[in-house]
Parts: structure tokens; sequence; C-alpha cells
């Protein structure tokens, strides 16, 4: 048995009856596969990672990976991660999001997570239209492109959704294309060993929404488009002007250090256990009903599971 | 031992402490006038409980981030107010169909939209019930009294816990802002329910399947089982299904395991009904109203009483039904222009008139008002 089908069989649900609702074609396969090979490079347990969706054709791929996972409302995947993250600081989680999904509706939530720093990993699937409702016009559907809502070119402007996500202060923002599958593998686990708020755009293909309306011949033209037209960050600068035109930027985006939003909260918390007044106050609350106040907890109690268990899943 | 000092509390902050008192160790809320009290003092105590507390970026990301936590195995919840409540329907549905674990504190002001920020009302009693779309049920509890925003937070816990089900404590801008003298439940006084976990070692665990007895146990994300949780409507492992007899058992459920409890999970108060054949149907803020007038109705020689209830969601026809043959006329005083009237009806089923009596000025019933409108009614 080859090595990848041994990794299919060891990751994807066993009880779960595939072929999946994807088109034959669609990128949403190869950042499955990508997906998964990254969290077993990572070594993480399965029990110890959650996948959350929102909705879209994006967001139908936690049903098929073997993990705690998530299926939720449209747009919404990353403000559910969070509580998933903070009530269970030592899982990995994980948000795969459409780019309807994560910049439009969910757009909200996207620069909100990215100003926090939770250690999450984002991945926004990118196939610049709104796949599984039929080829409507997206916020990164480029310039004078079609789609069912802008059937004479699109009037609008596309986001660039790791330019953005740096704006927004994402601690980690790397980009690729379903063409580049193996960098999508280690750009993923990058993300996923990243402490903080790590955001991964796949540049992917909708052959069936958007190809067919933009002159695309086939699934594999659009392949063969992200070919030519991806620039690694390191050439990129060294591209005169008029050969960027048009084309993406692959690779680490950004990376810097910052403060992750649970280690600063509990390191808050457990300062305030040791400040009387602040253990007075809330002790003159709880004895409201209870007088031996039993909950509140004693100085350094925390400290143990979010670091212990963060070892653990992530080494 | 219990601490039987009386305090000067207000019903938000006696909310939040029958939060702490429940077991909540999350909360995630966005600020709205007139619950804001809540998520302040709660903020305030959970790094101290080993609990968390965020403010979210709306009151759609709030509920979202509630249930994820519930779903890692925390006891979570939110404080909105109307137009907040309006943005968390789509996900109170994704909750109730995922049976998902989690309270929604809405301090009821008036509405609709923006309405009166800092004023009263009772508007949003069916939006409660109805306001997420497709078929499914609610627990919805008011309170009407300081304390009972301790006990009834406590018991919006225990039955989203119980029932893996969102919960809804319905209390109106006056009674979360009101101040009053009270000693608190004391650990004795009332009990905490957890949901059912599943046992170790299952082969195949699921989580949308057998009840036991009520509801499926319930896993944390993070222990032993790893399943799939979604807001497409599923079979017994979670996965979406279209089988239609899966989908009609699923909606049944959904629905049945509250509704067929409706009678058992009633909670009233009843003040001179024995003898009534006038009754005052209410709740919240303005049942404290309605018994003024039944002491005043009494004094001008009209037999009223007051039906007070604690559980509007489900509604219990039970004590309506009981009461009704005795009655002439029933009616039910609302800071608003008649929602729960209509459930009242249904269960009087003719037997006697219903009368609603709707507010929505943004203050408060007087005693007077009720008083009056009854003597009226009654040809007095
Ligand atoms: C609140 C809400 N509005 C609209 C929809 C309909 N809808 C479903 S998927 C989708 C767009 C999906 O596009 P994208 O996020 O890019 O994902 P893709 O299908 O391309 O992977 C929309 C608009 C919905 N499910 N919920
Ligand atoms: S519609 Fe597009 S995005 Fe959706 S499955 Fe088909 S090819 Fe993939
Ligand atoms: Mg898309």
């Amino acid at each position: 048995m080859s090595r990848s089908i041994e990794k299919a069989r060891e990751y994807l649900r066993p009880t779960k009856k595939f072929p999946t609702v994807w088109c034959p074609g669609c990128g949403l396969g190869i950042v499955q596969s990508a997906l998964v090979r990254a969290i077993s490079r990572v070594g993480v347990e399965k029990n110890a990672v959650t996948v959350v969706s929102g909705i879209g054709c994006t967001g139908r791929m936690p049903a098929y990976v073997d993990f705690n996972t998530l299926h939720t409302t449209h747009g919404r995947a990353l403000a559910f991660s969070t509580g998933v993250k903070l009530a269970s600081p030592s899982m990995t989680v994980i948000a795969v999001m459409g780019d309807g999904d994560a910049l439009a509706i969910g757009g909200n939530h996207f620069v909100h997570a990215c100003r926090r720093n939770i250690d999450m990993t984002a991945i926004v699937v990118n196939n610049s239209i709104y796949g599984m409702t039929g080829g409507q016009y997206s916020p990164t559907t480029p310039h004078g492109k079609r789609g069912t809502t802008a059937p004479y070119g699109n009037v609008e402007h596309a986001f660039d959704t790791a330019a953005l996500a740096v704006g927004a202060g994402a601690t980690f923002v790397a980009r690729t294309s379903v063409y580049h599958a193996q960098e999508a593998d280690r750009l993923i686990e990058k993300a996923i060993l990243h402490r903080g708020f790590s955001v991964v755009e796949i540049i992917s293909n909708c052959y069936t929404s958007y190809g067919r309306m933009n002159k695309y011949t086939s699934a594999v033209d659009m392949l063969r488009w992200m070919k030519e037209n991806s620039v690694p960050v390191s050439a990129w600068d060294k591209l005169p002007p008029e050969k960027r035109e048009g084309k993406f930027t692959r690779g680490v985006i950004s990376e810097k250090e910052l403060p992750e939003f649970i280690e600063a909260y509990d390191e808050q918390g457990r300062r305030l256990t040791r400040t009387p007044a602040a253990v007075e106050r809330v002790r003159d609350i709880l004895t409201a009903y209870d007088e031996n106040a039993d909950r509140l907890r004693v100085a350094d109690e925390r400290s143990g599971e979010a670091e212990s268990g963060r070892g653990e899943n992530k080494t | 031992m219990a601490d039987t000092t009386a305090r000067v509390l207000q019903g938000n902050e006696a909310s939040a402490i029958g939060a702490l008192a429940a077991g909540v160790d999350f909360f995630a809320g966005y600020p709205i006038t007139p619950s804001s009290e809540i998520a302040e003092l709660l903020s305030q105590c959970m790094p101290l409980i080993n609990g968390r507390f965020i403010q979210m970026e709306d009151e759609i990301a709030s509920i979202a981030a509630i249930i994820g936590a519930s779903l890692a195995g925390a006891t979570s919840m939110t404080a909105t107010s109307g137009p907040g409540f309006s943005l968390m329907q789509e996900n109170i549905g994704l909750a109730c169909l995922a049976e998902v674990p989690c309270v929604i504190v809405n301090v009821m002001r008036a509405g609709p939209s923006t309405g009166l920020p800092t004023q009263a009302a009772q508007g949003d009693v069916q939006q409660t019930r109805w306001g997420t779309h497709g078929d499914h049920a609610i627990v919805a509890l008011a309170p009407s009294t300081v304390r009972e925003c301790f006990e009834l937070t406590v018991e919006c816990v225990n039955l989203a816990e119980r029932l893996r089900t969102p919960t809804v404590l319905l209390m109106d801008e006056v009674i979360g802002h009101m101040r009053e003298s009270v000693v608190l439940p004391s650990g004795d006084e009332y009990r905490l329910v957890r949901r059912i976990e599943p046992p170790t070692g299952l082969r195949d665990y699921c989580p949308f399947g057998e009840c036991v007895p009520e509801v499926a146990a319930l896993a944390a994300f993070g222990g032993e089982y790893r399943f799939h949780v979604t807001g497409l409507t599923h079979d017994a492992h979670g996965y979406p299904t279209m089988v239609p007899e899966e989908v009609d058992w699923k909606i049944r459920h959904i629905v049945g395991k509250i509704e067929s409890r409706a009678d058992q999970l009633a909670s009233n108060e009843e003040f001179m009904t024995e003898d009534a054949d006038v009754l005052l149907f209410a709740y919240g803020s303005t049942a404290r109203v309605a018994k003024a007038s039944v002491r005043a109705l009494r004094e001008a020689g009209v037999k009223a009483g007051l039906l007070r209830v604690r559980t509007i969601w489900p509604f219990s026809q039970k004590r309506l039904r009981e009461l009704a043959p005795g009655l002439r006329l029933v009616v039910v005083p609302e800071m608003n222009l008649g929602q729960l009237v209509v459930e009242v009806e249904r269960a009087v089923c003719g037997e006697a008139r219903v009368v609603p009596l709707g507010k929505v000025d943004g203050h408060l019933f007087e005693p007077g008002d009720i008083t009056e409108f009854v003597l009226e009614e009654v040809g007095a």
C-alpha cells in the first residue's frame, strides 16, 4: 500500500461516504490532502485537532477528515473556532473557509481574528467565486472577470487576502496555490506550528462555477494559469513592475512574534491572583452565593494546563 | 454555611452571579444596554475562577463562540438585548439543530430596531420562540425578582445542559436594572445539572443517536471521541442526511424533547386564584404590577387573581386549562401589543374571554392602568 493511501486511511473518515460532494477537478481535494499531510507532519494527535468551517464547497471539508469537526454557519467559522480554542487551549484549531465565507460575510470575524492573535490557523481557499451557490462574484473575483451576478464583468475590485491579513495584524501570513500542493503542506505545517494567529491563502480552481465563465478550457488549464502566474516571494522584489501585473506571490509573506491572546489572558489572571485587592473584590462577589467562594482559584493553578497541553500536541 | 446577609443587588448582577454559581466558565459578549453589567461583572471574575471572558466583534460572533466553547466542554453563556438578539438568531438555530447547550440572556428593551435603549419592553417574546428559521423549540425563563435572576440563570444553565439546547433568560429592562435587597440562595438551595457524557470505550459513539433518556450523551471535543457537528440536518452520527425518515426524526426530536416537557418544566406563581373569576396572566416586571392590581381589584369587589409564569417557553397550557372553567375574564398585560396572549387564548380555548392589555410607550405599567382596565372590562 502506498504511503499516501495509508495516510488517507489514517486521516480520512472511514465511516463517511466517499466520493466527496466536490466536482471532478476541483482544487478542494488538493487542499484537503495538503491539510492532512501537514497535520500528520506536525505529529499532533487526531483527538487534539478541531477543524472548523463555515458554508460553501470549502465548508464541506470537515465532514471528510477524521478530527473533531464543526461545520458552522456561513462566515462564522473563526468565531466558533475562538470559542473552541478558549475553552480548550491545548487544541490545535484550524478553520477552513472559502473566499466568500472568510472575506465577505465573515470579513469582520476575519480581521478581528487577525488582530487578536489567538493561536489558530485560518486556511482561506480562494477560488475567486461563490462556488457552492453557482458562481456569483465574490470579494476576490478580479475586476472585469465574470460571475453569474457579474454577467458583464465585475465592476468591483478584489481583496488581496494576504495583504488584508497582514494589515489586520495576523502574525503569520502565507500564500500558495493548489498547483503547488507540496508547498501548501509545508506552509500549513508552518502555520500550525506558528504561535499565534496564522493565515494561509490557497489559490484554488473552480472550473465549474468560475473557469467556464472566464474562458478557461478545463480545470487543468486553471492549474496551468497558477503555475505561470505565481512568483515566489523571494523572486518578487527582483521582478520589474510590468512583469508583476496580474501575478501573485507565494511563500511566507509575513511572520512576526507577538504575545498570544490566551497566554496573555492567563498571565494576567495569574498576576491577579497575587493581587489581594482583586482577589478580595471577586471573593466578595462570590460570597453572595457561597461563603467559601470555592471557585476562586489559588495563584498559578492554571499555569500547567495550557503550556503542557500545548507542548504535547505541537512538538 | 450559607451567607444569609441581605445585599442590594441589581437583576443583571444577580444573573451574572447566578452564572458563576451555575459553573459558567466561558462568556463571550458584545456590549449593549441594558445588559452590559453582566459582561462587566463576568469579565472581572472569569480570570480569577479559571474561566475565560472575551469581548467579540459582534453578537453573531458571541453566540458562535459560546457554542464552540460548549462543544469543547465549557459551560457557556452570552448576554445581550434586542438588536444583538436579532443578530444571534441564525446561530441559535444551529445550537437547536446541533443540540449544543448554551445560555443567552436577553435583557429586553423597547424595539423594533434601536428603539429605546434604556427603556423596558417585553417585545421579544415571540422572537424568542420563532426568531430563528425552521421548526424548532426553545426554552425561555422570565424572572420577576432579583433573586429569580439568580435562580433562573442557574435553571437556564441546568436546562441547557440537561436537554442539550440553547436556553434564554428573558428579562426585561426593569428587572435587569432594578435593585432590590436580596438574600441569594446558598449552595444547598439549588442543584446543578450537567450534560450526560458517553461512557468510555464505545465502539460506535453516536452523538445524535439514542437518547439516554432525554437526549443523546454529549462528548467534549478533545476527549475520547471524534465526531462531526453540522448545521445541516444530520443523522445519528452527525453526518448530513436527506433520508426522509432521518430528517423527520431529527426535527421531531429537537421540538419534542422540549415541547413534550412543557408541563413538567412549567413554573408558576399564583396569587389569590382559588376563588378568582377574573385572572391576570403576567410575567416579568409586569407581573409585579399585576399583583398590586389584584389587591386593588379585590378591594373594589372584583374576585381577581394572578397567574404568573416563570417558564415562558415551552408554554404550558395545563394550569390555564384547569382554571378556565371558573373564569369569566382573563386579562393579559404585556409590554408589547399582544404576544404571549396568543398562547393564553389557545389554552383557554373559548372558555373565558381573553383580553390583551398592551403597553408600548417604554414605560412600566402602573397598578392603576391594569386595575382600571379590568374594572372597565367587567363593567364595574
Ligand atoms: C447567511 C447565508 N447567506 C447565504 C448563504 C448561501 N451561500 C452558501 S455558500 C455561499 C458562498 C460560498 O462561497 P465561498 O465562501 O467562496 O465558498 P466556495 O463554495 O467557493 O468554496 C453562499 C452565499 C448561506 N448559506 N448563508
Ligand atoms: S462548484 Fe467549484 S468549488 Fe464547488 S466543488 Fe465544484 S469546482 Fe469545487
Ligand atoms: Mg469561493
